[in-house]
């Protein structure tokens, strides 16, 4: 078995679930390999090489693949993997993978395994369905797993080693149909939301975005990322990149913090998995607490205060 | 423009899920069953086209059993004209399977835009969208949270992806996934509801299409998320913190 990891980056830094993806890999082989499509890539690769489990590593450099456009790089991709005799084909379970993969999965003519968040064995998974409700155990039967893998039940890999890079070239013709735009970051001195160690969260309880300076000056004590509910999104209090739930981000933090939100399971969906999860609302009765460690009952914008202060 | 809106009837967004107890899957008997939200996003962004005089007709297909003629309903009462069914006894069909289907539907129907939703909230494998484009060779925008039509036939698409928002160009024909807050679905009116039964769906069997429905991943079991041990509730932010340092060791 041999297994073929996408790294995710952004032609300068490796992102974090690559490396979760990596340690994902090696609990279904020992021999596993890494590709990466991009342009100056150097820094990447500066990173990268350091990868524990890395058997080797396959780099593209190519203005082809400046930005991720799905089209391209699933051509790529199938084109270097049907010369080679990998059994499985792994990427990060990010919006890069998940707009990527199940392209890759159509030309290759396999049925993709979705989101997993555990390795029964080479061919069995689980993977979360209904917004992580219900556990689903799958065996695939095709040839080739392509698999995306959620990076929050993968510890990253560590960084201590200096693996072998081989450069290739690729001959795709590029799609001309698609073309990208621009990429408008948002902006923030935050740890991203997905890998950061302390998640604080704030819902509709905010009462309106102003309200979350409140929640800066303990983020900003305990370096942590700054989340929301959907009800807080959806009221345009915050970006809505700071989404976490079901339909928004997946976390799972040593700590989240949930900050009057009442705790619909769409958004349990996303936090579950977190190692703790403290919340503070005036609402004794509120769903939240039963999925709390510890639950603080009170008016949020005297208790906030306070918290930062003895933090 | 026309417009072909996938849509799948999936137990509705506010059920709470029970698995069942031989655990070969969730319950659905006697269960609300709705549209996928993030499908009914996309039928709403295709009737918002169509009034802007973007769009000329929509289509709305589903793929499933005969109850999902209710849901092809649901969306001609928001403003679809016609739907097509596939027709198939099979409870659950897999993302390449479908992917198939909805190729050959297009590949007869010829639509310049195939808009349906980023992931069916059953399933959560998000993957339909792509596999369709890649199987037409049409061009993708996946996620989407704003889609602006050009005058030289190309939408432009802004697309929320980690850490932020992406743009891409991309012509017609073309497949579009929708993302939660690219609009509001509206309610259909009562006039249009008794509207919406006269319209036409044309019934096709799957048997029909020359694709292999046969499943490629096995479901071994499905089971509850392990329960999360119960919590307390502390008195004060001090009691808070105490926990958070001495207990959780965290801070």
């Amino acid at each position: 078995m041999k297994v073929l990891v996408i790294i995710e980056h952004d032609n300068a830094n490796v992102k974090q679930s690559s490396f979760s993806t990596i340690t994902a890999a090696k609990k279904i082989s020992d021999s596993v390999e890494a590709l990466v499509l991009g342009k100056g890539l150097d820094l990447v690769i500066d990173e990268l090489k350091k990868s524990d489990y890395l058997k080797k590593i396959y780099k593209i450099d190519n203005e082809l693949f400046e930005n991720p456009l799905a089209e391209n790089l699933s051509k790529a991709i199938q084109k270097f993997a049907e010369g080679s005799d990998y059994t499985h084909i792994l990427s990060p379970s990010s919006t890069f993978g998940k707009n990527m993969s199940p392209k890759l999965s159509a030309l290759m003519d396999v049925q993709q395994i979705s989101d997993i968040t555990k390795i029964i064995s080479d061919d069995t998974f689980e993977r979360p369905i209904y917004a992580g409700n219900a556990i689903a155990t799958v065996k695939s039967n095709d040839p080739i797993k392509i698999i995306t893998v959620r990076s929050t039940c993968f510890e990253p890999c560590a960084l201590t080693s200096n693996v072998d890079v081989e450069n290739l070239t690729v001959n795709i013709d590029k799609n001309n149909s698609v073309s990208f735009v621009n990429y408008d970051k948002s902006k923030s001195d935050r740890p991203e939301l997905t890998s950061a160690k302390i998640v604080i969260s704030g819902g509709r309880g905010m009462q309106n975005g102003e309200n979350f300076r409140l929640l800066e000056g303990i983020a900003d004590k305990l370096g942590a990322a700054m989340g929301a509910s959907r009800a807080a999104v959806d009221a345009g209090f915050v970006p809505n990149d700071w989404q976490v739930g079901q339909t928004g981000k997946i976390v799972a933090p040593d700590l989240y913090i949930a900050v009057g939100i009442s705790g619909a399971i769409q958004h349990i969906a996303g936090i579950k998995d977190s190692k703790y999860i403290a919340c503070i609302n005036k609402d004794e009765e509120a769903p939240i607490f039963n999925y709390s460690d510890y639950g603080l009952v009170g008016d949020l914008f005297e208790l906030l205060p306070k918290l930062e202060e003895k933090l | 423009m026309k417009a072909l809106v996938c849509v799948k009837r999936v137990i509705d967004y506010n059920v709470r899920i029970r698995v069942k107890s031989d655990k070969s899957g969730v319950e659905t008997d006697n269960v609300k069953m709705s549209m996928n939200p993030f499908d009914e996003i996309a039928v709403e962004e295709a009737v918002r086209m169509k009034e802007k005089n973007q769009i000329q007709e929509i289509i709305i297909l589903s793929i499933g059993t005969d109850k999902s003629q209710e849901t092809i309903r649901s969306g001609l009462a928001m403003g679809g004209d016609r739907g097509i069914l596939v027709k198939t006894d099979k409870d659950q069909l897999e993302p390449l399977t479908v992917g198939k289907i909805i190729k050959a539907v297009s590949d007869k129907e010829k639509p310049d835009l195939i808009i349906l939703g980023k992931q069916a909230i059953d399933d959560d494998c998000n993957q339909t969208g792509q596999i369709v484009a890649t199987l037409l060779a049409f061009p993708q925008a996946t996620f989407a949270s704003e889609l602006k039509k050009n005058d030289d036939n190309t939408l432009e698409v802004t697309r929320e992806v980690d850490g932020g928002l992406e743009t891409v160009k991309i012509s017609i024909p073309c497949v579009v996934t929708t993302d939660l807050r690219l609009n509001e679905p509206r309610y259909a009116s009562l006039p249009n509801i008794m509207k919406a039964k006269q319209k036409k769906i044309d019934v096709l069997e799957i048997e029909s299409f020359d694709v292999d429905i046969k499943d490629r991943l096995q479901v071994l079991e499905v089971n509850e998320p392990p329960e999360r041990k119960p919590g307390i509730k502390v008195d004060d932010v001090d009691a808070l913190v105490d926990k958070l340092k001495n207990e959780a060791k965290i801070l």
